[in-house]
């Protein structure tokens, strides 16, 4: 084209209240987020002045050091690191295992004649809407049976098991989409099932399994519950050492250090989004656009 | 080269008879066409001899083994898809290689049948890249030579060219029969077109509804078809047909239309027709002529439609209830809504009867 239309302005009364709207909640939901990161960075005289919103005037990094390394969750006091750790040794292996399985189990639905395959995907959806507090009792005198109940295998295993029929159904409608010819020329060629799975499959699933670590990995570094009813007293995840840096209190309440353990908590899940957030949205709708 | 028996197969999808008590002999080295329109069986035929779709009964046989339920891979086959179906993530090498490569063949072995197979297909500059940076031409050049390298001796194809546009079409069908000529194996190959069947087929089976309504050479298919869904699935524009009745002239035979009138006393009838017996002509467009000079007018019609296809003309008459296509010269000039006589050349008709419309 050699003329193009006149661009319209920019600017109109519509633009203007749009702009405005969307700024507002922005700045709504980033409050928060400011009052903590400039009440980790006061010393303890400067918030007890009790003025929330200003900017600290001494900036000190302290408190930070002592969230990370010295603050007390119980009588223990090596700070949140402990947590941290804790969690990494149960993210890292519940997302791998959970993702594994929920492949394996979407494949297998999906191109394998799984007999009842219909009503095992039914049950299994079933079980990702019955809320977990009433399966609890029941599972935690399953893994004391077996002797995992408070074990870090323990803890991985409950993750899997949970984090299973949402992956199945990601992974499931994800091959829905590849062609069954792919599949079916790959059995001609002689692939059995885990190799058409390892060779074929697992590769061609980057995009869905980018997905699925950032869903994983954000949803049992959040956990809570299940870290604290079955990871045992030497597994805690960081999310239940926040709640006990919070709540254990020696005389002043140390808001400072309080702010800083919990935004250290949230950095991970923060950071995924932050990284991945483009990948996330592709893989999402990567199952709607033909490739 | 191996031959392939089916037996008395029967296929249910779901609880539904796709095929019963189906009989095919395909012969060694021979190129066999299924033709169909969609929903006929043809593609479901095609899957039960690979393995891929578990037949409810029967048998079946490639070269001598009974492999009704054996597994794809051990049927000594290879199959073409009409989706490519490519592995994405593995380059065009790596994709022709991986049938070998799971059988355990020695990696020599494997490189000497990939580099055959690249050379015949002319795929050797593209070994390195990967399905996605190919056209859909090399795309289905691949898909071929992964079937070439896994040396079947049975080649199935599942409409393996109704993704191109005509070009290639055309292109890929030329170098699929210099294939088969080179290798000499046995192919079967579904389709729902007519032109790739007419041109491809050392034999046609036309089916429909899970039936193979005839099976023969393509000539024959096309001159002799058994019914009027065979006659009228072949060619384009498709056999005129004509409802009427079959009359004895004096010790002659005669068919009869309000519009037309032919000699068909030399036409080979299966069983002598009875009298004023109610029968369809079915007359391609080739053997209709237009204002003949001599010999016996058929009858006349006004031209209604010319639609000239640069090497010849079809020609369209019309009236009293009928339609006629006639192919005519591209020299000829039509007159629209002019009256004409034609003629019918009374040695390539076919004829029908009208309830059965099985050939007479």
């Amino acid at each position: 084209m050699s003329h193009s239309p006149t661009r319209r302005s920019r600017v109109t009364p519509a633009r203007l209240g749009l702009y405005a709207l969307l700024l507002s909640s922005a700045a709504f939901f980033l409050l928060p987020l400011y009052v903590m990161l400039a009440t980790s960075l006061k010393p303890m005289e400067e918030i007890r002045l009790g003025q929330l919103f200003t900017l600290p005037l001494h900036v000190t990094i302290e408190p930070w050091i002592q969230a990370w390394a010295s603050a007390c969750t119980g009588l223990e006091c090596r700070g949140i690191q402990v947590g941290f750790w804790n969690s990494v040794k149960i993210v890292v292996p519940s997302t791998i295992a959970s993702i594994f399985f929920g492949a394996l189990n979407g494949y297998a639905l999906s191109f394998w004649r799984v007999r009842w395959a219909g009503r095992l995907f039914g049950v299994l959806m079933f079980g990702a809407f019955v809320p977990y507090q009433v399966m609890m009792y029941p599972l935690v005198r399953a893994l004391a049976s077996v002797n995992l109940f408070g074990t870090l295998t323990g803890i991985v295993l409950i993750h899997t098991v949970f984090g299973m029929p949402v992956m199945t159904l990601l992974f499931r409608n994800y091959y829905a989409g590849v062609p069954s010819e792919l599949f079916k020329a790959a059995r001609i060629d002689g692939g059995g099932f885990w190799r058409i799975f390892f060779q074929l499959m697992l590769p061609m699933s980057l995009p869905i399994i980018a997905v699925a670590v950032i869903m994983q990995m954000t949803n049992i570094w959040n956990d809570f519950l299940l870290g604290l009813v079955f990871a045992g007293r030497e597994n805690l995840p960081m999310t239940v050492q926040l709640n006990n840096v919070i709540n254990t209190t020696t005389g002043e309440r140390l808001y400072n250090v309080n702010m800083a353990a919990t935004v250290l908590t949230s950095l991970l899940p923060l950071a995924v989004y932050l990284i991945s957030g483009r990948w996330f949205v592709r893989g999402i709708t990567a199952g709607a656009v033909k490739g | 080269m191996s031959n392939v028996i089916i037996d008395k197969l029967d296929i249910q999808l779901s609880g539904v008879d796709i095929i019963s008590q189906l009989d095919l002999d395909v012969r060694s080295g021979e190129f066999l066409v299924l033709l169909g329109p969609s929903g006929c069986g043809k593609s479901t035929l095609l899957h039960s001899i690979a393995g891929l779709i578990d037949v409810h009964g029967g048998r079946l046989e490639i070269d001598g083994k009974d492999v009704t339920w054996a597994d794809p891979k051990d049927r000594g086959i290879g199959m073409v898809f009409q989706s490519y179906a490519l592995y994405p993530t593995m380059t065009v090498e790596k994709n022709l290689s991986f049938g070998p490569r799971v059988a355990g063949v020695p990696k020599a072995e494997i490189a000497r049948r990939v580099e055959r197979a690249a050379t015949m297909l002319q795929l050797t500059e593209l070994l390195q890249r990967k399905p996605a940076q190919l056209s859909g031409g090399q795309r289905q050049r691949v898909a071929i030579g992964r079937a070439l390298v896994r040396e079947a001796a049975v080649f199935l194809f599942d409409e393996p060219l109704s993704n191109l546009d005509a070009k290639l079409r055309a292109e890929l069908r030329r170098e699929l029969k210099q294939l088969h000529k080179q290798l000499g194996a046995t192919m079967i190959y579904v389709t729902h077109d007519q032109v790739e069947a007419m041109t491809l087929a050392s034999r046609i089976a036309v089916m429909k509804d899970g039936k193979i309504q005839q099976i023969d050479t393509p000539a024959t298919v096309y001159s002799r078809p058994v019914n009027m869904f065979v006659a009228g699935f072949l060619g384009a524009p498709s056999m005129n047909f004509v409802e009427g009745r079959i009359e004895r002239v004096d010790g002659g035979m005669h068919f009869v239309a309000p519009t037309l009138h032919v000699d068909v006393s030399a036409y080979p009838f299966v069983n002598a027709p009875q009298h004023h017996l109610p029968a369809v002509l079915g007359v391609r467009p080739e053997h209709i002529a237009l204002s003949p000079q001599s010999g016996p007018h058929a009858g006349s019609a006004t031209i209604s439609l010319v639609e000239p296809m640069g090497s010849n003309q079809i020609v369209w008459l019309g009236g009293e209830g009928m339609s006629l296509a006639v192919e005519a010269d591209a020299q000829f000039a039509p007159m629209l809504d002019r009256r004409i006589d034609f003629a019918i050349d009374a040695a390539q008709v076919s004829l029908f009867d009208l309830p059965s419309r099985q050939r007479l």
